[in-house]
């Protein structure tokens, strides 16, 4: 599912024109003011034409005109229509995918007795015990309580590797429709059947349950006002043509009125709220409301977990600090020695450094000969190490590797201690390296931050959000990373209540706090905060506090999620300045053809120089139904979006949608003046 | 256009520009109940009704009392000063035995005049000194001055607090804030001003109409019907004396000017000699009109923490002003092409040039544009200059002025509350393309205050096209008070009701509204034109009020910027254009094209 689709893919397309005829019940067409009111002009001047054709009406355009008019009228519709059909299309085609994996699955319901039942899965209900063995599909959305397993989850993440699930601790949520690859689990469901968090996505993408969001309603709202004030302008018109001995045609008023309410924001509103979710699908994040993806726009505070999102997932060997009386080659090789067998990443990464820097090429096991013992890491000694050949080699931290030379209470070589100092400072981890009870200096584990974060951070900076970075290291540690990061702030030895606290002092001061986490213990302020991204491995407990979940787990999107938010408000910004600057030209347009022919001086306004009044009003209404099909792609795409402060954003779009919007329609309806009057439509 | 004009209207702006910032302050320091320099004077006269009024200035309203208090308060002024006109015939002050007005016939009079002193409106559809006594014109008219401006302002100060505070239902009570007003701002000012104006010789006087005989004798020739026969004919009549009216008009010119009112004392207003007799009186009440509404931008900035955004407001609005007031000069400078080539129709040592025609020779093309650029801004609605003899132009500006609103510095407090309404769509609009829901000043505009923005920007269009629509149809009640006929008549409708809905309350004249059909239907134009953009607006003050503040940073909508100021003004301008430009092209558009190929009505 992680799969773009193409907005021109030919099978949507087909699906959607014929959707925008379906669409046209008024039933449906209520729910949008602006387009039902061009509805029911274009039904009326559909009913003027029907009658022009059975008795002579007076002072009529000619039929042709009234003709291409109403078809016009019907295509303006009919156009909006495809651009809300194309968006739901594409969160269908996206839908589909959701549910090939929700295909039908039969459970092993384990029943009161003990018994196990086989039945369908949509029959499972809350707190339902099912048993899943390798090779089946998980049936539905819950929490393995008992055993282990490996489970493809390639079908909701796209992901081929296979995760780990295990009862107990933050690995524990599996999904409906994924696949346990081995060992067999007991899993409680945890939602009735239609509730699923795919059950919920999906109907979000169709947009057939889409609730408005707040600030769609605010917009609907305006766009109805102004769609009456046109109302207004154009009914009262008549009279004023009455009374200057200009009567008009109802077609013509029609016209007018068509081309002054907001039609092309009208049409493409709905397209751009569903296409907003779609986005975030497509980045694999699947959100629980549009209202959510609103939020996620106007978040002020990103709060970042250190480990997964700001470093990488473990700390890395960066340096060998040796004593001075030590070559460093010496204690490279000890350390390299004694890591052999660590299958940590540290311990890794310690191998792989020794190797880097000092062409040590890490030795076989066997190679050591026999005789040699790996001395695991325990939590009474806090050491681990290797003994062979005389040799015995241990590293740990400070205090363990003390203990260890002198047990006897001895101090370590004060030059020790103050590597040891310098490398917490700096915000790393100190490990010291001792051979046969002499230490020999210290690896400096460090926290490798993820590449560009920085400029990320610089970015969110500039847009005006501000970053705290969560990290369960002392304040020292915490301070280094947090300026190497280049984030904003940063909460050291974080709790869970220190989190909660944070959020709830941030929110009081009106801000919008986003927050990414996984665990249980994640779960109050994952509620809490306005944007809660829990990680698609996370618990269930997680998932059900949060108000989107990410598939890849990566907390790091949570950046990415904010500016999918900001597109979207900008898109429909954007496109409402464009339909209301739009207006301008249409006046220019229509109303000197309405009043050219009982005062010719009126050609004056006629600053376009169409050519005929009756070309003039055809290319406003043509314009204006043809700009809604261009700025499909727009509303589908959204609009560029670039990490720039709010007022050079502002001064960008102005320029292009505001300037644009004035300029456009007035070369627009010119060369379609042109046109129809060179084949000779008018 | 001359050198001299232009220096007239610079000079005048810059006074203005001089002004906004000591004002605006002082003001905002009253209403937030700080001490003033007046407060040693006024303090005393200030407790003094609170404690015969039982007002506890310590507490606040929310907005539903607020609108109440207010609704309240207008309802009965303007019921009084009803039944003070319809009455003035059996109470004192009445040298020239004036009777009741509509008396003895009920043409909708007194009703429209109560509703239009009452709504800050001052439309008159009588003539002052023909119809209202003394006491009148004292008690009636100048206390409503008075008061309906300090209602202005205290909804215009509420919707600020809403706008400032947070997460709070009160948005400050409603008696203290309108005593304020009238008492620290409107009362010390028009004192000064009134006693400027008698300087120059405007009249304060309780005394009878003064009879001149007349060194020339004149006749005077009329159209009416002769006793007996049915045909009109002309009567001539010989006219050898000049009735000339007196009263107390500087103390209630000063207020009409500062209070944005604009009810003249006499029928002509402000171009009477007695009621504007110099050029510094005119420049003085000039003054006086823009005065406190553009010092609100000042307290706008000051009350809500942000000065630049005060000042981005103030430009706005400044130029649209001058924008208004360079087209009106350039028009009514340029020479007529109706006269014939061999009149002389340029500027020199002397004549002004240009179109004269309803202007006073002592003020001259400039001061006359200027004013009534001026009067239009501000919802004032007094004259010096008549403007139905504006070229087509030259007279769309006033009334563009009209219809975008009255928010180009507007009336007192109501053009501040106008252009709120204007910034929180404009916010709207445009705030949503940086990519935030639109917030204006850390408040979150939403659905409720988008709905009461769209009743307020409904109510003007709604008002003014309707019934000048319904007029237009009406060959009897509608169209025979028209002076003119064609695109000028449909121009002198429009402007009744533009100035009737918007609360200016200047008329086109050419229009003789004084009718049933006009008086009542002006009437409920100025009545809804104001309160149904008062009370969205305190809807809307008590909403935001009640909202968190985001705090601002990068990331949020700037207002402060000159960009939000050329966006405001874009916002402004297509909004009114796009509701009126049918039927301004079908009046004075099409008028100045008819006039240019040489056709006049």
């Amino acid at each position: 599912m992680a799969t773009k689709i193409s907005i021109w893919n030919r099978k949507i397309i087909t699906q959607a024109a014929m959707d925008s005829v379906l669409k046209l019940d008024p039933r449906k067409m209520m729910r949008n003011p602006v387009m039902f009111v061009v509805e029911v002009g274009a039904l009326l001047s559909s009913l003027q034409l029907i009658r022009g054709l059975i008795v002579e009406v007076p002072g009529s355009g000619g039929s042709s005109f009234e003709t291409q008019i109403t078809f016009w009228l019907w295509f303006t519709v009919l156009f909006a229509n495809f651009a809300e059909a194309m968006a739901e299309g594409r969160g269908k085609a996206q839908a589909d995918t959701l549910r090939r994996a929700k295909s039908e699955t039969t459970a092993n319901l384990i029943t009161q007795d003990g018994r196990v039942e086989q039945i369908a899965a949509t029959e499972l209900k809350k707190d339902d015990v099912v048993v899943v063995s390798a090779g089946e599909f998980i049936p539905g959305d819950g929490e393995v309580i008992e055993g282990v397993a490996s489970v493809d989850e390639s079908a909701i993440t796209g992901e081929s590797a296979p995760v780990i699930r295990e009862a107990g601790g933050d690995r524990s949520a599996v999904t409906g429709g994924t696949r346990v690859l081995s060992d067999q689990i007991k899993v409680r469901i945890t939602s009735n059947p239609g509730e699923t968090f795919l059950d919920r996505m999906i109907s979000l993408v169709e947009g057939a349950s889409r609730q408005k969001t707040p600030n769609e309603i605010a917009l609907n709202i305006l766009l109805a006002g102004l769609t009456i004030i046109f109302l207004l302008a154009v009914v009262t018109l008549q009279p004023f043509s009455i009374y200057s001995n200009a009567p008009q045609t109802a077609i013509v008023l029609i016209s007018l009125l068509v081309c002054l309410i907001p039609t092309t924001i009208g049409g493409l509103l709905s397209a751009i709220g569903i296409a907003g979710m779609d986005r975030l699908v497509q980045h694999n994040v699947l959100a629980m409301s549009g209202r959510a993806v609103e939020a996620a726009g106007d978040v002020n505070t990103l709060l970042l977990d250190k480990t997964g999102t700001i470093t990488l997932g473990n700390r890395q060997a960066s340096e060998f600090i040796a004593l001075p009386s030590v070559d460093e080659a010496h204690l490279a090789e000890a350390a390299q020695l004694s890591s052999l067998s660590d299958e940590t990443p540290e311990g890794r990464s310690i191998v792989v450094l020794a190797k880097e820097k000092y062409g040590l090429r890490g030795r076989e096991i066997h190679k050591l000969g026999e005789g040699h013992k790996f001395i695991p890491f325990s939590a009474n000694t806090r050491m681990s190490g290797v003994d062979f050949d005389e040799r015995e080699i241990r590293k740990g931290a400070v205090d363990a590797i003390e203990h260890y030379i002198a047990p006897n209470g001895e101090t370590a070589p004060p030059e020790l201690q103050e590597i040891v100092e310098r490398v917490a400072r700096s915000g790393g981890t100190p490990l010291v390296v001792a051979e046969n009870r002499t230490p020999l200096g210290v690896i400096y584990l460090k926290d490798i931050i993820k590449g560009g974060m920085r400029d990320r951070f610089d970015h969110l900076r500039s847009m005006g959000i501000r970053t705290v970075m969560i990290t369960g290291d002392n304040p020292l540690t915490a301070a280094s990373i947090a300026e190497e990061a280049g984030v904003d702030d940063f909460l050291a030895e974080a709790t869970p209540e220190d989190k909660m606290a944070l959020i709830r002092k941030e929110q009081a001061e009106g801000r919008l706090v986003a927050m990414a986490g996984d665990g249980t213990n994640d779960a109050p302020a994952l509620a809490q905060a306005d944007v809660g991204v829990a990680m698609n491995t996370g618990t269930q407990a997680a998932k059900e506090a949060g108000n989107m979940v990410d598939l890849d787990s990566n907390p790091t999107k949570l950046i990415e999620i904010v500016e999918i938010g900001k597109q979207l408000l900008m898109t429909r910004g954007a496109l409402t300045t464009f339909s209301i600057s739009n207006d301008v030209a249409k006046y220019f347009a229509i109303i000197p053809a309405m009043f050219m022919i009982s005062y010719p001086q009126m050609q004056a306004l006629n600053i376009m120089g169409l050519t005929s009044p009756t070309s003039a009003i055809l290319s406003a209404v043509i314009f204006n139904a043809l700009v809604i099909i261009a700025l499909i792609p727009l509303a589908l795409k959204g609009v560029e979006y670039r990490a720039l402060p709010a007022s050079k954003l502002l001064q960008k779009n102005i320029l292009i949608y505001g300037l644009g919007g004035l300029i456009v329609p007035f070369i627009g309806i010119k060369l379609i003046d042109v046109i129809i009057t060179s084949i000779g439509l008018v | 256009m001359s050198l001299s004009g232009w220096f007239q209207i610079v000079f005048y702006f810059a006074l203005l520009l001089l002004i906004t910032r000591p004002l605006g302050a002082y003001m905002a320091r009253v209403y937030e109940g700080e001490r003033t320099f007046l407060s040693r004077f006024l303090r005393p006269a200030e407790n003094l009704i609170f404690r015969f009024c039982r007002v506890d200035e310590e507490w606040e309203m929310n907005w539903k009392e607020y609108s109440l208090a207010l609704i309240a308060f207008s309802l009965v002024s303007g019921v009084a000063l009803f039944f003070l006109q319809r009455l003035q015939g059996y109470l004192p002050l009445n040298p020239q035995d004036l009777p009741g007005v509509d008396s003895p016939d009920y043409t909708g009079s007194s009703f429209n005049t109560a509703v239009s002193f009452m709504t800050n409106t001052n439309w008159q559809g009588y003539g002052g000194e023909t119809t209202m006594t003394y006491l009148t014109q004292m008690m009636g008219l100048t206390y409503q001055n008075f008061f309906s401006a300090a209602v202005g302002m205290s909804v215009a100060i509420a919707l600020i607090r809403g706008i400032a505070r947070r997460e709070t239902d009160h948005i400050g009570n409603f008696w203290v804030d309108t005593v304020r007003g009238a008492l620290y701002v409107l009362l010390p000012a028009s004192l000064i001003l009134a006693l400027l104006l008698v300087s120059q010789g405007v009249v304060q006087n309780l005394n009878p109409y003064e009879t001149a005989t007349l060194a020339d004798e004149s006749t005077m020739a009329q159209i009416g019907n002769e006793s007996g026969s049915g045909d009109s004919v002309e009567l001539k009549q010989a006219v050898n004396t000049q009735t000339i009216a007196q009263g107390p008009a500087a103390s209630q010119i000063a207020i009409k000017q500062l209070g944005t009112n604009g009810g003249g004392f006499f029928n002509v207003n402000s171009s009477h000699p007695f009621e504007n007799p110099t050029p510094f009186s005119n420049l003085l009440q000039l003054f006086a009109i823009l005065l406190i509404p553009a010092a609100f931008t000042y307290t706008l900035g000051r009350m809500v923490g942000s000065q630049k955004h005060g000042w981005a407001v103030f430009g706005a609005m400044a130029s649209l002003f001058l924008a208004g007031v360079i087209v009106s000069y350039w028009a009514e400078s340029r020479s007529n092409p109706l006269f014939p080539g061999n009149v002389d129709q340029i500027a020199s040592e002397t004549s002004p040039g240009g179109n004269m025609e309803g202007k006073e020779t002592r003020f001259g093309i400039a001061n006359s544009v200027l004013w009534a650029t001026a009067t239009t801004a501000a919802s004032n609605g007094s004259v010096n200059s008549m403007h139905d003899s504006y070229t087509p132009l030259g007279g769309l500006v006033p009334l563009a002025n009209i219809l975008l609103g009255e928010v180009i510095f507007g009336g007192v407090g109501a053009g501040m509350y106008g252009m709120l309404v204007f910034i929180i769509l404009t916010v709207f609009i445009a705030g949503l393309m940086v990519g935030r829901t639109p917030e204006y000043l850390g408040k979150k505009i939403e659905a409720f205050e988008m709905k009461m923005v769209v009743i307020a920007i409904l109510v003007m269009p709604l008002f003014i096209l309707s019934f000048t629509a319904i007029s237009v149809l009406m060959p009897e009640a509608g169209l025979s008070s028209r002076n003119n006929l064609g695109p000028h008549g449909l121009t002198e409708i429009l402007y009744a009701f533009s100035s009737g809905a918007g609360n200016n309350g200047s008329a086109f004249a050419g229009l003789n509204a004084n009718t049933l059909w006009y008086n009542t239907t002006i009437g409920l134009s100025m009545l809804f034109g104001r309160f149904f953009i008062i009370l969205p607006v305190l809807a809307i003050a008590g909403n935001m009020a009640a909202k968190k503040r985001v705090p601002s940073g990068a990331g949020t909508f700037p207002v402060t910027t000159p960009l939000f100021a050329v966006l405001l003004v874009g916002v402004v301008l297509i909004v009114g254009a796009l509701t009126f430009f049918p039927v301004l092209s079908l009046g004075p558009i099409l008028e100045q094209f008819l006039m240019s190929s040489g056709e006049s009505f």
